[in-house]
């Protein structure tokens, strides 16, 4: 822990700084995540669709899928299995 | 063609050797004997090889066809990845055990007969819970124990089921078994306990991240996968594997999410991608094996990644807790992009090993009209980018930052993650090399655009409500905390039964107290019986005295102890009782039976005759 914060004062000293560190490299990572997302969903009205069921079909169901699954799941375990489950850490000993 | 050997002993013959060696000259071998394992199992030829006669049955060591070398191919491959991963490590009992670990796999890979799959099934469980122990934390031994308790009461229903259907069928041939009658279902049990279904699946998260860094890939790969195996061996096609399989995929990633321990996490991502094999193996199509076997191959390698990747994280900073790390891509910045690529493959990103594979199951399952099981397996790829996509590289790289500075892996670390990561997205890339080595004839493609729009909405879209959920401070918090799970059965059923034990214990030391209490009065009371007429008469007189002639009590109760303490120290009441009397009485009867005796010879038995 000691030689941790020797490092860290080192670094304060030098102004090193990190990749996430500038706002401007976090802007680009988000910018590049966001044309993504734009580029899937138009992409699916320019290919052809091979689908095994019905709901496959309908435009942007992966995406609203995916979406929506991910919330569920998230909610779920916070609000629903979590109060069930979690206990303190010395619960077995 | 050179003489070849079942693959499995030259891996657990040749691990009796690494005590004896040292330095450089033990790291070559540890090295070099993979990839002799691995020289001998491509040269062996198809077919059955090694019988060996035992009582009335024959074992078959080498039940070698194109299901079986595949397995052999990822086993080889990996071994050789861990102990490159693992070189630095002085304990030779952690290598020991891990060569003996994949050898048995192995030998219930190649195995042809139940007895020596069973032989070496247990021989799984044995050297695996080695490779918990040698952790040597008061944990890690009490993890061990547990997994060694549930493996044998798996093994157990395992064995009880083999005898039966050896019984039934007169044969210990190992091959397509099927569901019918109770032998068939104890096997299915003993194989399910190993490949952690639902209900049976928590020595896994229990015992798994207590092993010890290096050889905690050795749990992720081996047990469960060579479950897979005999599964698919089998139980092919067997309907209630798909429901099984599809369960298991959904319900572990609500554990992980909410899970602090990110070693923890990975077991129930393990489970999770278990389930898409269990699955598979349930439809039990062409396209379906293939799915789950191409799913084996590119799990067992990018699975192993991101558990090497967490080990190294816990290797130079002793911390594997969410709420300890953060920001670790500025000191270990190799590791980080490892870590990535493995989340991405276990995601299934495009160009990614987890797409090619995964795909194929869901495919089958789509084919054969399931559409409530194509629904889990969507929900569960959604889950498994939550938790092995984005959390584990979230909280270990990025996150808040935690301050921790400390050096990049070593570079025998960055070595194996390096490789496993290039054959990650090398497969992902060029797939066709993973599918000219599977069972079946492979007739699918899987960068339709089609494929590859569908799962960058699902996978991307995901990410999108991940973000958003943690700006609008939804996403739930890592804490400190244990999570239940079904060990709460046993843990706290051993501890209900361990009070039952204590409370039987007591009761039995209470009632021996007052057998030996009323033995020891008895006794002393025995050799002075007229202390007790005394003592009693002394107590009724003070009892008396007390209520009637209180100005006497004081001087009754005196007597009474008096009379009480002669009979505590062993005092005699009085000293004049002859003693010698009771000799002379036990005479005095003895020479009574002794006439009785003379009478009855005498007068009666004669008589009798």
């Amino acid at each position: 822990m000691r030689e941790d914060l020797k490092m860290g004062k080192k670094e304060s000293e030098t102004g090193k700084s990190y990749f996430f560190d500038k706002p401007k490299n976090v802007k680009i990572v988000f910018g590049v995540f966001y044309a993504v997302l734009f580029v899937s969903l138009v992409f699916e009205f320019l290919i052809h669709k091979h689908t095994f069921f019905r709901w496959e079909e309908w435009p942007g169901f992966y995406a609203a899928f995916g979406f929506v699954a991910f919330v569920v799941l998230i909610l779920t375990a916070k609000y629903l299995l979590r109060p069930i489950i979690k206990r303190k850490e010395d619960y077995y000993d | 063609m050179i003489n070849t050997v079942p693959p499995a002993i030259i891996f657990i013959l040749g691990a009796l050797l690494i005590p004896i060696l040292k330095g450089r000259l033990k790291s070559a071998y540890l090295l070099l004997l993979p990839i002799v394992g691995f020289i001998n199992l491509i040269n062996i030829p198809e077919g059955t090889n090694w019988i060996v006669r035992f009582l009335d049955y024959e074992l078959v060591f080498g039940k070698v066809d194109r299901l079986s070398l595949f397995f052999g191919y990822i086993y080889h491959l990996i071994t050789f990845l861990i102990f490159l991963y693992a070189i630095h490590v002085k304990d030779n009992l952690q290598h020991v055990a891990g060569f003996v670990y994949a050898g048995s796999s192995l030998g219930v890979v190649f195995a042809g007969d139940l007895l020596s799959l069973f032989l070496f099934w247990e021989m799984m469980t044995f050297s695996a819970v080695v490779l918990v122990w040698s952790n040597r934390t008061k944990n890690s031994i009490a993890a061990g124990f547990r997994y060694l308790l549930v493996h044998i009461t798996g093994g157990l229903c395992l064995l009880a089921g083999i005898i039966l259907h050896v019984v039934d069928t007169g044969s210990i041939e190992f091959g397509f078994i099927g569901l019918q009658g109770l032998a068939t279902y104890l096997i299915f049990i003993g194989f399910g306990i190993n490949c952690a279904w639902p209900g049976l699946h928590a020595w896994l998260p229990d015992a798994y991240p207590e092993s010890t860094i290096t050889g905690a890939i050795f749990m992720w790969t081996f047990t469960t996968k060579t479950a897979v195996y005999v599964l698919a061996r089998a139980f092919p096609g067997t309907e209630a594997l798909i429901w099984i399989g599809a369960i298991m995929t959904v319900f572990p990633i609500f554990f992980a999410v909410i899970e602090n321990n990110l070693r923890r996490v990975l077991s129930y991502s393990l489970i999770n991608q278990v389930g898409y094999m269990v699955c598979g193996i349930g439809i039990g199509t062409e396209l379906a094996i293939n799915g789950t076997v191409a799913h084996v191959f590119c799990h067992i390698l990018y699975k192993g990644l991101l558990v090497m990747s967490m080990g190294a994280v816990l290797h130079r900073t002793g911390k594997i807790n969410c709420t300890d790390l953060g920001g670790l891509y500025k000191s270990m910045p190799l590791t980080c992009i490892f870590c990535i690529i493995g989340a991405a493959s276990i995601s299934g990103f495009p160009l990614f090993s987890g797409f090619i594979c995964k795909s194929m199951v869901m495919e089958a399952s789509a084919l054969g009209g399931m559409s409530i099981i194509w629904f889990l397996l969507m929900f569960a790829s959604v889950g498994v980018l939550e938790h092995a996509g984005i959390k584990v590289p979230y909280y270990a790289f990025f996150s808040h930052d935690s301050g921790i500075r400390t050096k990049e892996a070593p570079l025998n670390m960055l070595l194996a993650m390096g490789v496993a990561a290039f054959l990650c997205i090398f497969i992902g890339i060029f797939p066709g090399f993973l599918y000219s080595l599977l069972p079946y004839p492979v007739d699918f493609e899987p960068y339709t655009p089609f494929h590859v729009v569908g799962m960058s909405q699902l996978l991307f879209f995901g990410a999108f409500a991940y973000l958003l959920l943690v700006l609008s401070g939804i996403f739930p918090a890592e804490v400190r905390a244990v999570n239940l799970d079904f060990d709460w059965f046993y843990r706290k059923g051993a501890m209900v039964f361990m009070m039952g034990c204590y409370a039987l214990n007591n009761l039995r030391v209470g009632v021996q107290a007052l057998l030996s209490k009323f033995v020891d009065e008895t006794a002393k009371h025995g050799l002075d019986p007229l202390h007790i007429p005394a003592l009693a008469t002394r107590y009724i007189q003070l009892k008396i005295a007390r209520v009637f002639f209180k100005d006497k009590a004081r001087e009754y109760e005196f007597k009474f102890r008096r009379i009480q303490k002669m009979g505590e120290s062993g005092m005699s009441y009085s000293t004049d009782i002859p003693r010698e009397r009771i000799g002379f009485s036990l005479i005095l009867a003895l020479t009574l039976f002794f006439l009785y005796l003379l009478v009855y010879l005498i007068f009666y038995l004669p008589e009798k005759l």
